[in-house]
Order: structure tokens, then C-alpha cells, then sequence
């Protein structure tokens, strides 16, 4: 009995450490693609870049077009091997993936984070790569700044730049009787055309997102509309002003919509995804965002491309502005030099090459057209506005987003000025705003002007601290 | 070598194999995953989460900062909402949401058929993921004429109700869908504990003239207030942590009328995009979890006298 209870008490041990063992190694690989139609040619391994595609929930066409851009590119860098991943930037998931260490080589970041990235160290240092580009220096300055450090050294790739437009949906419009062709051009007219929709046809007519910091967002949207400003910069030190009067007026604004016209639907707790699906399905007559959305409601709304409107922002006042922002397209920190070098590549080849090169503009229009991806959206000029015109012309023949319809925005974006969003603690000041838009939105009697100063202080606290 | 120490020293030996004999190995394998898998999965964390609450931290780079988290997180006027919004919801949900399972169970086990079809019944929401019945519920609750519940509404004559988009009705609406949720597990457990009440209590209490809510309230609930008594502390601890409902269906609106400290902690760590403040959210956490440690500790002393354990 001794002997086989000896025996039994090892085998059990044994078996146990080594299923526990095998349970805790297994876990962590990544089983790499096998590598299929990789040329004999170049002597080493093909690296493995780790780069983001699209947004989860774009249709398969998506996809498919973004794959067959990967393939022309692995078929002309036979020596680097693109793995790509679904993708969407937002507050809450981004800091989890920096903080786990999980974010691809190459991905994407907008504006408002590229500065305090750099500073902190979580952005790869690519100015050697990137002044092999041959366009190095003819970048817009403004917009090159937003990924540079003090010393000029470059940090990312500015990939795209918008500026804010009124979204209209022109089915409604005719629905209610007014003309899709001749759009609101004052926030008086806005609220006239927001009630016409909602009384006719029982939607919102007019929507503001306000939740998951995309209502401070848009807040100072319509605050830089009214010519206010929610930081003032004197030499060094940054003063909050979120009580300014263009910010005062915008709530105002938005109070007499939803509470005197109600105008304004009956969800609003919208943030930047949740507005766009109500307004692919047709449930919200008009609303302000980035100029650069129509791709996200075609693909992942599924809106009808005929429905879509897009003009400027009515501007109100002196010192008044569009909000600017854009998309920066950076490196991990952790990428050694060779996927640094291959990521500039990528970056070069995927974001940048359709913007200065005929041949790669063509390329990549024709291939998105014929998966009915949307060529023509609008946007700002990264480098000139001589080079963005002209990079427009080359793909006259594919661009399927109906010109017409987005020609108020084309045409009145020029004459706007670009306002950047405040520098200081941007998400923590969108996030302290979200809620006196919410307030003003749910609450009849919210004090808002008090609210205000309670986001001077709270903001005003977080940046003397540092 | 003194004749003490190879004494002890023989003994330590003759112990550990009188152990080894006595199956200690054994006892020792089996323990062994369990201690592994809690180890790394709930102690480690747990003790990962105690050292950042006294560090400033971005999980990349980190310092002692002693207190201060506590501090801050303290003086954040933020907290006192938190606090005072969870205190709300766990205290709509013991006054709303208690008694349901209860009377539910009770219901259940009064009928004479189909008892099992009920039960399953009862049960069914428990099994719906949470995640998707929040969505149902979000869908459920549209501020608009036409949604479903101000649709039902309509039916008799109320007129259509903003249910989450309301500062004063956001919470109720969530406490609401919450109960749904976690009804039926307390539905099945009282259930159980209902069939070891002896019938007889019920026929002397007929016998005494009491109807049914006298039975209820002399004989089942005195009979049951072990399992009551436990179900309450866990239903106090269960809801002073409610992260999902405020997460899914207003993500702490509107204007911060659904802020819970689990949210709260949630913002802490992950609403800023450039890297969570990871001190304040475990510091955070670790006063919750001493706050409910205690509460829990003067809940058993002071329910000792009544209790059936």
C-alpha cells in the first residue's frame, strides 16, 4: 500500500506541474501567417510589421480593398511581411493597449495626443527614416508641428487633416420640404431648418454628441464657431476659459433647441459612434463633426452615399474658427530600428504616396473604387493646398463621393479660419465638459454658467500641476 | 554537534515522512493548481493593486508617492458623487430589488404546477448575458414616443418618459434593469432554502387565523433568516461595486447622476487616452474594498444574535 500510494502521489505531481506548465506557456504565442509567395530573393527573414487596418464593423468590401493595398505593397517590399489588426482610436481602449504594451508598430493617434505622446516617450523616434521621404519638407508647418518635439525631431506622420462641418441628411431635408441644395449658413437658420425636421417628421433635427469626451469636443466646436476660446496661452502659461462668451452662447444655443423647440430627439447621451449611427439610419437631420466622417457612415452605418451633406460650420462673430484636428500615423516605442525603417515605408506607401504621387493616387482611388470604398472625401491639405487640388484632379475619373453634394463644405472650408483644439489636458477638459453638456441637455434648469467655472478650476488645477 | 540539535534534527525528518506517508504529498498535488491559478490570477493582482495605490503610475514608469493617492482621490469632488450615487443605487436596490426574489420564491413554491417551468422562468434572465440584456434594456428605454416602453406607456395613458436621459429617473431605470438581471440566482436559492421549512409551522399558523402575509412575515422569513441574512450582505457587497449597468447604458451621465465608484475607478484608469492615472484607481479601490470589509465584519457581529449559524 506504502509503495503504491508513493507511486500514485508522484505520477500525480508529475502530471499536474506538467499540465499547469504547458497551460502557462501555451497561453502567450502568436502564431505568425505562414509566409506564402515570398521571393527567394533577399537573403534575410522578412520582418513582420504589425500595422492597424480599419475600423471593427467596416464591411468586408473594406476589407478586401485594404487587403489588396497590402498585397501591392508586399509585392514591392518583398522583404517585409505586413500583419494588420482591426483598429479604432478612442480614450478609454488606447491607454489600455499603451499601458499592456499591445499596440501595433504603426498606428494611429489624432492630434490632440501626438504632443504629450512625445513628450512622455511612447511615440518611436523616426526623423532618420522620415527625412529620407522626398517630401520631408514641404509639409504644412502647422501641420508638421503636431508631431515634433522642441527640437525639431520628428515623431510620426501626419496622415490626414479636417477641419469641422455641418453634416445634413439631404433625404430628410426633402422630407420636410427644405432644399438639400441650399444648406444652413447661420446657427439662426440651422435651428429654423432643425425644427422644420423634427416637427414634420418626428426625428431630432439637429444633434450634439456629449458623451465619452466627444461633447467637450464638439462644445468647443461651436465655442471656436462664436469666436471663444477655451484656453488662452500668455508666454508660457496656459489659462482655462471655458466661461468665455462664445461658450456661453453655444449652451444657450443648444438649450433653446432642446428645451424651447425641442428639436433635438430624445437620446442625448450620443458620443462620436452612437451620433453616426443615428445618423445613417436617417434618425438625425444634421449635426457637427470632423469634415472626415463620410467614410466611417458609408462603411460601417451603411448610409445611403445619395443621403449624405456635408457645408461648413456657420461662423459667427470676430475671432471665430473651424476646429481643426487630424490623424497622426506613429511608430511603437519599442520597435527596433529595422521595423522602424519598415514601418516608414508602410506609412510612406499606405497614407502618404496617394497624396503626392499620380501614379499611387490613381492606384489606390481605382482600387477602393472598385470596392465601392469612397474616393473623394472631404478634407484639408496636408502638405499645400496647390498639391492637395492637384492630387484631386489625378483621381477625377474614380471619385464617386458625390462632389455636389459636399461642394458647401469644399468650397466654404477654404475662407474659414483653422483653429487647433486647446493644447492643455485636452481629454480631461473634454471629459469635464461632456457633463455641462449633458446637464444643459437633461436638465431644464442646469446652471451652467456655474458648471463653467467649475471646469475653469478643475482644469486650471491639472495644469498648474505640472 | 550537540545530542539536542540531531534530536530535532532526526525528529524534523521522522516528521516530514511520517507526513509524506500520511498522504501529505497528495494533499499537496491537488492544492497545488488551486494555489497556482488564485495565486496568479486574484492574489497577485491583488497585491500588484495594494503596492500602485501608493505609486504614481502609468504602468510604464512609477514612484512612491506614499498617501497621496488617497489624498487626491479623496479630495476629488468627484468621489463624494460617486459615493453618494452608489450609496443610491444599493439602497434602491435593497428597497426595490430585496424583497422581489423573495415574494418571487415564495409565488413559485405555493403553485401546485408547472413549478419547474417558473422556476426556469424566473431564471431565464439570470442566463442572458449581461451585456446583451443592457443593450435590450438601452433599446427598451428610447426617450422617444415610439420607444417600446413609452409605446406600453402610452397604452394607459402616461406620456412617454425619458427614463436614462433623465438626471432623476437614470438611476431607477438602471436599478430596474439590474433586479431583472440578478433576480432569479436569489429566486433559486430561496427556493432551496424554502423546502426546509417544516409544513407544519404553516398548518398551526392556518390553524391561528394568519392569511398569507401573516405566514409570510411569522413563519417563512424567521425560518429563512439565515439564508436572508447572508443574501443581504452579499446584495450590499454585490451592488456598492455595479459597473456595468452605469458603464453600458449612460457611461456615468447624464452629468454624472449614474457615477458609481466602480466607474469612477474605471475613469481613473482608463478615460484618459494618454495613459491612466493607476495610483488614484487602486487607491481607489482598495478604500472600497476596506470599506466593505468592515462593513461586512460589523454586519455578522451585530446579526450574530439572530443568526442560525
Amino acid at each position: 500500500m506504502k509503495s503504491l500510494r508513493y507511486k500514485l502521489g508522484a505520477a500525480g505531481t508529475a502530471a499536474v506541474l506538467a499540465v499547469t506548465l504547458a497551460a502557462c506557456s501555451g497561453s502567450g504565442s502568436d502564431t505568425d501567417p505562414a509566409t506564402s509567395g515570398a521571393t527567394g530573393g533577399s537573403s534575410a527573414e522578412p520582418i513582420t510589421l504589425r500595422v492597424v487596418s480599419l475600423i471593427p464593423g467596416s464591411d468586408q468590401a473594406a476589407f478586401d480593398a485594404f487587403d489588396a493595398q497590402v498585397a501591392q505593397f508586399e509585392a514591392a517590399n518583398p522583404d517585409i511581411k505586413i500583419k494588420s489588426e482591426e483598429y479604432e482610436w478612442t480614450g478609454p481602449t488606447f491607454t489600455a493597449q499603451l499601458a499592456g504594451g499591445t499596440l501595433p508598430d504603426v498606428f494611429t493617434i489624432p492630434f490632440t495626443d501626438g504632443l504629450t505622446l512625445i513628450e512622455n516617450g511612447q511615440l518611436a523616434d523616426i526623423t532618420a527614416d522620415f527625412n529620407k521621404l522626398d517630401y520631408a519638407d514641404t509639409f504644412n508647418p502647422n501641420v508638421l508641428a503636431q508631431v515634433q518635439d522642441a527640437n525639431g525631431n520628428v515623431f510620426g506622420v501626419p496622415t490626414a487633416a479636417y477641419g469641422s462641418a455641418l453634416h445634413y441628411n439631404r433625404a430628410l431635408f426633402e422630407q420636410a420640404g427644405l432644399d438639400p441644395n441650399s444648406p444652413p449658413t447661420t446657427w439662426d437658420e440651422v435651428r429654423a431648418d432643425a425644427k422644420t425636421i423634427s416637427d414634420k417628421l418626428g426625428v431630432a433635427g439637429f444633434a450634439q454628441m456629449a458623451a465619452s469626451n466627444t461633447g467637450g469636443w464638439q462644445l468647443t466646436v461651436a465655442t471656436y464657431a462664436r469666436g471663444g476660446r477655451m484656453e488662452v496661452e500668455n508666454g508660457g502659461a496656459v489659462t482655462v476659459t471655458a466661461d468665455n462668451e462664445g461658450t456661453l452662447k453655444a449652451l444657450q444655443y443648444l438649450h433653446d433647441l432642446r428645451w424651447d423647440d425641442n428639436s433635438m430627439g430624445a437620446d442625448f447621451l450620443l458620443d462620436w459612434g452612437t451620433v453616426n449611427q443615428g445618423f445613417g439610419a436617417g434618425q438625425i437631420g444634421m449635426y457637427t463633426s470632423g469634415s472626415d466622417i463620410y467614410t466611417n457612415l458609408i462603411q460601417a452605418q451603411g448610409m445611403n452615399p445619395a443621403d449624405y451633406g456635408a457645408t461648413v460650420i456657420p461662423l459667427d462673430g470676430a475671432d471665430s474658427g473651424t476646429l481643426g484636428g487630424g490623424t497622426i500615423a506613429a511608430v511603437n516605442v519599442k520597435a527596433d530600428d529595422a521595423h522602424k525603417a519598415a514601418a516608414v515605408r508602410w506609412m510612406d506607401f499606405y497614407y502618404m504616396q496617394k497624396l503626392i504621387n499620380k501614379d499611387a493616387a490613381v492606384l489606390d482611388a481605382k482600387t477602393l473604387n472598385e470596392s465601392d470604398q469612397a474616393v473623394g472625401v472631404p478634407a484639408l491639405p496636408i502638405f499645400d493646398k496647390a498639391t492637395f487640388d492637384e492630387s484631386r484632379v489625378w483621381v477625377k475619373d474614380y471619385i464617386n463621393v458625390d462632389q455636389d453634394h459636399v461642394s458647401f463644405f469644399n468650397d466654404g472650408i477654404g475662407a474659414q479660419a483653422l483653429v487647433p483644439e486647446p493644447k492643455a489636458h485636452t481629454q480631461e477638459l473634454y471629459a469635464a465638459l461632456d457633463v455641462v453638456v449633458q446637464a444643459v441637455l437633461t436638465d431644464k434648469n442646469a446652471d451652467y454658467t456655474s458648471m463653467l467655472k467649475d471646469v475653469n478650476k478643475q482644469i486650471q488645477s491639472l495644469i498648474d500641476a505640472d | 554537534m550537540s545530542s539536542t540539535t540531531s534530536r530535532q534534527r532526526v525528529t524534523v525528518v521522522t516528521r516530514l515522512t511520517r507526513w509524506i506517508t500520511g498522504g501529505g504529498l497528495s494533499t499537496l498535488t491537488f492544492l497545488l493548481p488551486l494555489l497556482l491559478i488564485f495565486g496568479i490570477f486574484s492574489w497577485w493582482p491583488i497585491l500588484r493593486a495594494g503596492v500602485m495605490s501608493f505609486q504614481e503610475t502609468n504602468l510604464v514608469t512609477s514612484q512612491w508617492v506614499g498617501f497621496d493617492n488617497f489624498v487626491k482621490v479623496f479630495h476629488d469632488p468627484s468621489f463624494f458623487i460617486a459615493v453618494k450615487n452608489t450609496a443610491y443605487f444599493a439602497l434602491l436596490a435593497l428597497v426595490f430589488g430585496y424583497p422581489v426574489p423573495l415574494i418571487g420564491a415564495v409565488l413559485i413554491s405555493e403553485v401546485r404546477r408547472l413549478k419547474g417551468l417558473y422556476t426556469a422562468l424566473a431564471y431565464l434572465p439570470v442566463v442572458v448575458p449581461p451585456v446583451v440584456a443592457v443593450l435590450l434594456w438601452k433599446f427598451f428605454y428610447s426617450g422617444s414616443a415610439t420607444g417600446v416602453f413609452n409605446t406600453v406607456l402610452g397604452w394607459v395613458g402616461i406620456g412617454p418618459q425619458p427614463w436614462i436621459q433623465d438626471a432623476h429617473m437614470a438611476m431607477p431605470s438602471l436599478v430596474l434593469a439590474a433586479t431583472w438581471g440578478a433576480a432569479g440566482g436569489t429566486v433559486i436559492i430561496y427556493l432551496a432554502a424554502l423546502t426546509s421549512v417544516p409544513p407544519e409551522l404553516y398548518d398551526a399558523a392556518e390553524v391561528d387565523g394568519a392569511g398569507i402575509w401573516r405566514k409570510l412575515w411569522n413563519v417563512t422569513m424567521p425560518q429563512l433568516r439565515g439564508v436572508l441574512f447572508i443574501t443581504l450582505i452579499l446584495q450590499i457587497i454585490g451592488t456598492a461595486q455595479v459597473f456595468l449597468e452605469p458603464f453600458l447604458f449612460t457611461g456615468g451621465g447624464p452629468a454624472n447622476a449614474t457615477l458609481t465608484i466602480l466607474l469612477l475607478i474605471y475613469r481613473y484608469a482608463f478615460q484618459n487616452s494618454l495613459g491612466g492615472d493607476y495610483g488614484a484607481a487602486t487607491a481607489l479601490s482598495l478604500m472600497l474594498a476596506a470599506f466593505l470589509a468592515i462593513l461586512s465584519l460589523v454586519y455578522f457581529q451585530a446579526t450574530k444574535r439572530w443568526s442560525t449559524s
